[in-house]
């Protein structure tokens, strides 16, 4: 029975259900209870956004509290992993992977390749990322990418809540390391969710719109942006497709190719910086296996190669908007302003 | 230091059993030093020789169900583990049948169902593995234990600080085993360390810590003992520094220019382990000598036949190379 939820519900509600279904499952993180040792309530927070809020009232030996020490409760989490249980650990913003990525990338991602096919790994890290709350630097960037380049990781970036609760429970169950991606803007975004519990498999891109003139492949949050955009371009009779990976490692090539095959036309939106983005990688794979069927060169709508900005006047211009998206797709069909001069 | 523990407190067969351990050890680590010398083993190898009294000392507390995270320096921890010698003399060479299929070679030697989480190519990679291993058996309510070893070096990586804070706040069943053989790669820890027992860390993160002579099998066995103990019992985290040193260079190759001359020498005549437990056990009348030249022939033989089906033993295929980055894709 589906009813509408918030983005963070959806990911609360899958934590509980599998936390309900596998005693293995565990989770932990700074303040993923809230208040550990402190004089007021035990469960204060539920994660800085309070994503987790409420599981620790129901399985209070397995929602842990840690010190600020990424390193140790992220590779305790692989270790945790390697020994029986199904960790599910908070990096709170993506941001600070670079106080723990040892654990993540050199121990986790490679435990089954170096021991020989033995260990299985199944850990979710989930973290926080992207731009839009004026959070600056070191608090608003988009690093999937990254985590899509190591081998041996998963990496999930859903675009609403149906998606966010079907990824979180298959990347819990799914028996390797798995880099969960949640765009905090989306946190209060509402969708039709079902209560009861449901997968979607890791590696299934989804047809968000059909359409035959133009294939946007947008990414988390960038999703709704290029739905924006389609909505204004069928205004002026262009028919866009929007694919949603959904999940960057796997990613569903055969999808994107088959979409792109049919439309002759590509934009990727990618709210990572440009260079050695899903944007890049994604208009590489397409102009080496689809160049016959290319009728234009690939556009990229991504941030610009520069951290993301605090002010408000500045951030507004650094995530890819519908305006750009659009722009993108008209130079794609010869009808912008440049193509035609 | 401890006191000096007594051999009294152990059965003949435990005793055998410590011998064998550490002279397996010794000569599987010995046979490398001179195979490496020829050219065929492929990569790094950092040996363990010297160090043996505190991977067995430690690891015959140890079930097979409980969980053992170590560093480069690895072989002695698997070997006194459990780990099968001649499937990981293969894996040092790079073959098919080794215990990782030749995808880990000597720094990633693991087993995972021997309680083995792998020698680690990261220094300091290991303490907070055991904290999640230690996590696991609590929440599963088991009343395993998990035991890291760090070297020297690691002990100043923030991971292996973090970690026992960490193992302290969660109240975990693990112990981190410090061994400080006086060298991080090069580096001495007159310097790294400024001349501080290591163990004194300890009181910063309210856990014990203690300070024992590594090369001393009874010294380790008895703090071993109490340590691992304790975080079977629920009491936590311990942490137990050896002071020990190490035959060989840092790895193999290193012509250790950095160390007194003589200095390996005077090691070996003076502070051997296997030396000091043959002592130890025939004085106390608890062993006859010959049943350890027994033993020390076994050994010889079981690592003669490791190094030669090692040898002869097939390569990975090609198809290998893409195997096992997953469990599903």
């Amino acid at each position: 029975m589906a009813r509408r939820i918030t983005f963070m519900q959806a990911i609360n509600e899958a934590l509980a259900q599998e936390m309900e279904r596998d005693e293995t499952v565990v989770v932990f993180g700074e303040d993923n209870a809230g208040g550990a040792g402190a004089p007021g309530e035990d469960d204060a927070w539920g994660g800085v956004m309070g994503v987790t809020k409420g599981l620790y009232g129901k399985y209070p030996g397995r929602v842990l509290d840690t010190p600020i020490s990424e390193s140790a409760f992220v590779g305790a989490a692989a270790g945790a992993a390697a020994s029986g249980l199904r960790p599910v650990a908070e990096l709170m913003f993506v941001d600070f992977f670079g106080v723990c990525m040892d654990q993540i990338y050199n121990q986790a991602a490679k435990f089954r390749y170096m021991f020989g096919g033995k260990a299985v790994t199944p850990m979710v890290i989930r973290t926080m990322f992207g731009a839009g709350i004026r959070a600056a630097a070191q608090h608003s960037q988009s690093l999937y990418p990254i985590f899509t380049h190591i081998p041996g990781l998963k990496v999930v970036v859903p675009s609403n809540p149906y998606d966010a609760k079907g990824l979180m429970i298959a990347s819990i169950r799914d028996d390797d390391p798995v880099i969960f991606f949640e765009n905090k803007v989306l946190y209060s975004v509402e969708g039709d969710v079902p209560e009861e519990s449901y997968e979607i498999p890791l590696g299934e891109a989804e047809y968000v719109r059909e359409g035959d003139d133009v294939t946007i492949v947008a990414i988390g949050r960038m999703v709704s942006m290029a739905e924006q955009a389609a909505d204004a371009l069928e205004d002026e009779g262009v028919e866009c497709e929007i694919v949603d990976p959904r999940t960057t490692s796997p990613l569903d090539e055969e999808a994107i190719y088959e979409s792109v095959e049919n439309t002759g036309r590509l934009v990727v939106v990618d709210e990572s910086n440009p260079r050695c983005s899903l944007a890049s990688d994604i208009a590489a794979l397409v102009a080496q296996n689809c160049f016959d069927h290319l009728k234009a060169a690939p556009r990229m709508v991504t941030a610009p190669h520069t951290p993301p900005p605090f002010s408000p006047a500045l951030e507004d211009l650094y995530v890819p908007d519908p305006e750009r998206v659009a722009a993108a797709v008209r130079e794609t069909l010869g009808t912008s302003d440049r193509a035609r001069a | 230091m401890t006191e000096v523990a007594s051999p009294q407190e152990l059965s003949k067969e435990d005793l055998l059993d410590a011998y064998r351990t550490m002279r397996t050890i010794r000569e599987f680590e010995e046979r490398l030093h001179t195979e490496f010398a020829t050219g065929e083993i492929p990569g790094f190898v950092h040996l363990y020789a010297g160090e043996e009294a505190i991977a067995t000392g430690v690891i015959s507390h140890l079930g097979a169900d409980d969980y053992v995270a170590s560093t480069h320096r690895g072989h002695g921890h698997a070997i006194a583990k459990g780990c099968d010698v001649k499937g990981m003399m293969k894996e040092i060479y790079g073959k098919a049948e080794g215990l990782c299929h030749g995808k880990g070679g000597s720094m990633h030697i693991a087993d995972l169902d021997k309680g083995m989480l792998g020698a680690n190519g990261i220094v300091g990679g290991g303490p907070p593995l055991v904290c999640g291993a230690g996590l696991s058996a609590k929440v599963r309510g088991t009343n395993q234990v998990a035991v890291s070893f760090t070297g020297d070096g690691g002990s100043n990586q923030g991971t292996t600080l973090e970690s026992m804070n960490l193992a302290s706040v969660w109240n975990l069943p693990v112990v981190f085993v410090i061994e400080n053989n006086g060298y991080a790669e090069a580096t001495s820890t007159n310097f790294s360390v400024k001349g501080i027992d290591i163990a004194k860390r300890a009181d910063g993160f309210g856990i014990p810590g203690v300070t024992v002579d590594g090369h001393d099998f009874f010294a380790v066995h008895e703090a071993a003992g109490e340590a691992i103990r304790r975080a079977r019992e629920g009491g936590g985290p311990s942490l137990i520094e050896c002071k020990v040193n190490r035959y060989f260079g840092h790895f193999e190759g290193d012509a250790q220019t950095y160390r007194a001359e003589n200095e390996v020498e005077n090691l070996r005549c003076e502070k051997d382990c296997l030396d000091n437990f043959r002592r130890r056990v025939a004085s106390a009348g608890l062993i006859d000598e010959g049943e350890l030249d027994r033993i020390d022939e076994e050994v010889k033989q079981l690592i003669n036949e490791a190094v030669e089906e090692a040898k002869a033993a097939p390569d990975p295929k090609a198809d290998d190379l893409l195997t096992d980055v997953y469990v599903s894709y």
